[in-house]
């Protein structure tokens, strides 16, 4: 390896590094707010819990000018595309945040109504389970997907729920009431 | 005499079940029937029902885990309202599994338009006469009922995603 050659590999790696701490601490987040979960995520954007603390304070409503989606509550078979077109239409770089169970894998909900986890329509970068939330909860995933964005890393892949790949462990199976039957059954 | 049996007399025959609960009166008729019990009830001075509260359907499929056997699968439901006697009526009309289909009332009460829609959305029941029975709740591209009970519970037909 030249001399030329090092310097320019020290000098980018320092540049991704720099990028990763501005990005992490000025998230402009995108709030998909569709059900009870905003409430919580309300109370966690509010004085009291206070995002703004961590940088992530500053909500657009505008796709095209934030970085980071947050999906809160409950995607029907109906508002499914228009999840869809609004990631599209965020600018590069991006990251999705699954906010409460419905959203991670469907939560309760197992009907003709409702996406079973919105990973099978968009990829998702941080889980934050719970039905709804807490706030503690909500700032420990938000404290990870800071850890994220400083080291560049960003989810591509989907769920498949064929291969039950794409997804973190915990949550590969989602609630199905044939599971709970033969659960109970002595 | 209360509405249930003014009903009741001029409509004698076409009656399958009427009963009354704690003031509350019902009438079971056949849907042939319907417009006619429909006009009588909006028409009569003195019974005067203005006000159509609420449309809806039962399936009766597996009624009771199928300990009841029904001689007819579908039921919608009127409930209707006086606001100048304060006096109110359910009618339910009994329909069948093969046909399901009954008048429309919306020309009687406009608001039956959109229960109408709902209840050809979830349930399959034919409107005829509607001015406009499309889907309103789930996509043009939804197959089947889903409030049907032989409507698979775990049955999803995404929009866009994996078919599961």
């Amino acid at each position: 390896m030249t001399p030329s050659h090092a310097s320019a590999n020290f000098f980018t790696s320092k540049l991704t590094d720099a990028l990763g701490w501005a990005r992490k601490f000025s998230i402009f987040q995108y709030p998909f707010v569709t059900a009870c979960c905003g409430m919580e995520y309300m109370a966690t954007n509010a004085s009291h819990y206070d995002q703004d603390r961590f940088g992530a304070g500053f909500p657009r409503f505008s796709p095209r000018q934030s970085d980071v989606l947050f999906v809160v509550g409950t995607i029907s078979q109906k508002i499914a595309p228009v999840l869809k077109t609004v990631y599209d239409q965020m600018c590069e770089p991006k990251w999705v945040v699954a906010f409460g169970v419905c959203t991670c894998t469907g939560g309760f909900y197992d009907n003709y109504a409702t996406v079973m986890g919105i990973d099978t329509i968009i990829p998702v970068d941080i889980y934050i389970p719970g039905c709804p939330p807490r706030p503690e909860n909500v700032i420990d995933g938000l404290i990870k997907l800071q850890e994220k964005i400083q080291k560049g890393e960003q989810s591509r892949g989907l769920y498949d729920p064929r291969l039950k790949t794409g997804r973190p462990a915990g949550m590969q199976q989602g609630y199905s009431i044939e599971g709970q039957i033969k659960h109970r059954e002595p | 005499m209360t509405p249930a049996q003014k009903v009741q007399e001029q409509f004698a025959p076409e009656i399958l079940e009427a009963h009354v609960f704690r003031g509350d009166e019902m009438i079971t008729i056949r849907a042939s029937a319907l417009r006619a019990v429909a006009q009588f009830l909006k028409e009569t001075p003195e019974l005067d029902f203005n006000f159509l509260m609420d449309l809806t359907a039962v399936d009766y499929l597996f009624y009771a885990g199928g300990r009841i056997a029904k001689e007819w699968r579908f039921e919608v439901v009127y409930h209707f309202f006086s606001l100048k006697y304060n006096h109110r009526m359910r009618i339910k009309v009994a329909l069948d599994e093969k046909n399901p289909e009954v008048d429309s009332l919306c020309d009687l009460w406009a608001c039956a338009n959109w229960y109408e829609r709902e209840v050809w959305d979830m349930f399959g029941i034919r409107f005829k006469g509607h001015p406009n029975c499309k889907r309103i709740l789930m996509y043009e591209a939804f197959q089947g009922h889903p409030l049907r009970k032989d409507y698979p519970v775990n049955k999803r037909q995404p929009l866009i995603g994996p078919q599961i």
